[in-house]
């Protein structure tokens, strides 16, 4: 797989960190146990495309959101990842 | 046909015409008291011990593909109870002496070879790492010896232990650990279920749950609806599109774990070993292929083949370790779907659905776990209560904080 970096252009995937599902974006509000448990441990897990969190850790550190197809392994679109949660893009 | 020396004897003197089929190959009936979705090693496990230890007679497994085809024909046939955490120790020890009592329960050889199962440790932590774990398999009934190098060093001499940043500090060695042959632990468990009238219908998708007042009545499936009393869900990489069909979402990520096996070579590793850093086990097959795995590739996946950097990977922690291997030549790398957990340990456990139940989770350490999953779930399914050693594979231990994160690296599936 290649990921192609906003900042860096396409690199290789080994140069990135995976984290996972891109909802860990959305932190709930407040402290209800049932909010903080859907968000931490609850997955769609799904079969096709996936949002997800990669970190250029290789390059420039920076946090992107993913969109991959997760049977064939193709990448369909990387934005930053601070732009995804400040609604920018 | 039980299977005896005599019948080897009488066949072999008679052109092997007396074998017939193990399993047969029956219509799906209009319902069944019990339904297991997946015919893979536990599902077939837990249909036996449904029989066989709670005399349920009414019981269909439904396969997606054909028995043997998934994950129980993928793994790489290692069995160990060298565990760390209360809820993962009795029930891998429990799991432990079922397998060594199989070939006599299934009338079948499943070519258990207890040749023991050794984890490397190359620094004083990690080695200290190993003591507690040592101590604990000890606590628990089961065997450990812990090795300073130069024990190691007599038991596998062909290490290299002089590696500049890996060198081995010692060891662990389980001596009841081993190998056994997975295709055979498949077939020797479908047998035993037919044997006891269980339907095995293969060629059988599940597309759907038939649901009325929380309560399970039956599956759609590729072959026409089958009504249930009970359904059980041991479909190992696909749970999550399973559940999402009766509404529920889990605790599981999908990834892919690769394996590889090399040409036949002339015996040469006579036990099961673990490097300690970067994730790297390597044993030798009945057949002289050396079988090796290493790390998942570390992000989602249902490709069933993974990428080239955790090729590179296991090659390189193999040839840090052994540098003999380096002459051999890889014939095969293959991929299976693991369902990581989000603390790595698996869920044996009701739904929110009345009748309905899961297991699942089981990362990649779901092969040593056939016997005792398929007793733990047979329990559960007929008696609506846990089996005492697999009492804490609870599905809502996430929500009330009584995590099994053996690994202790929190929910990163890709990290346990």
């Amino acid at each position: 797989m290649r990921i192609t970096c906003p900042y860096c252009g396409a690199r290789d995937s080994r140069e990135f960190e995976y984290l996972g599902s891109a909802k860990l974006l959305e932190r709930p509000e407040g402290d209800a146990v049932a909010d903080f448990h859907d968000y931490v441990y609850l997955r769609e897990n799904p079969t096709g495309e996936n949002a997800e969190l990669w970190q250029h850790v290789l390059g420039c550190s920076a946090w992107l959101h993913v969109l991959r197809n997760v049977t064939t392994h193709e990448i369909l679109d990387v934005k930053l990842a601070s732009d995804v949660r400040e609604g920018k893009v | 046909m039980r299977y005896s020396a005599l019948q080897i004897l009488k066949n072999g003197l008679t052109g092997n015409k007396g074998w017939k089929p193990v399993w047969r190959d029956p219509e799906p009936k209009k319902s069944y008291e019990v339904v297991i979705i997946g015919g893979g090693g536990h599902g077939l496990s837990t249909a036996y011990y449904l029989a066989k230890n709670y005399g349920v007679r009414n019981i269909a497994v439904l396969e997606k593909g054909y028995i043997g085809g998934g994950n129980v024909g993928r793994n790489t046939t290692i069995v160990r109870a060298n565990y760390l955490l209360d809820g993962n120790l009795e029930f891998y020890s429990h799991s432990l002496k079922l397998w060594e009592n199989l070939e006599a329960e299934l009338n079948y050889n499943v070519m258990l070879s207890q040749r023991g199962c050794l984890l490397l440790a190359h620094d004083d932590g990690q080695f200290d790492g190993l003591a507690r774990r040592g101590n604990a398999n000890l606590a628990t009934g089961d065997d450990a010896v812990l090795m300073g190098r130069e024990d190691v060093r007599n038991f596998v001499p062909y290490l290299n232990f002089d590696d500049a940043r890996f060198p081995i500090r010692g060891g662990l060695l389980q001596r009841t650990g081993g190998t056994a042959r997975h295709d055979a632990v498949a077939w020797g468990y479908a047998r035993g279920a037919d044997m006891q009238g269980v339907d095995l219908i293969q060629n059988c998708e599940v597309t759907g749950f038939k649901i009325a007042g929380g309560k399970v009545l039956g599956v759609e499936t590729s072959r026409g609806y089958i009504g249930a009393g009970k359904v059980g869900m041991s479909v190992a990489g696909r749970t999550s599109q399973v559940a999402e069909m009766a509404g529920m979402r889990l605790p599981i990520e999908s990834h892919v774990l690769q394996a590889f096996v090399t040409e036949a070579v002339k015996p040469v590793i006579d036990t099961v070993i673990s490097f300690g850093m970067g994730h790297f086990y390597i044993s030798q097959s009945d057949k002289g292929g050396l079988v090796f795995g290493g790390d998942i590739d570390a992000y989602n996946s249902y490709a069933q083949r993974g990428n080239l950097p955790m090729v590179e990977h296991a090659a390189e922690a193999g040839m840090a370790l052994m540098p003999m291997i380096g002459k051999a030549r890889m014939l095969r790398s293959w991929g299976g779907i693991m369902d990581m957990s989000m603390d790595g340990a698996p869920i044996i456990d009701k739904t929110p659905v009345d009748g309905l139940f899961l297991n699942g989770g089981w990362c990649y350490g779901g092969f040593k776990a056939t016997p005792a999953a398929g007793e733990a779930f047979a329990h559960l399914m007929a008696t609506g209560s846990k089996a005492e050693f697999a009492s804490k594979f609870n599905l809502n231990r996430f929500e009330t904080g009584h995590l099994l994160d053996d690994e202790g690296t929190g929910a990163r599936p890709n990290k346990h």
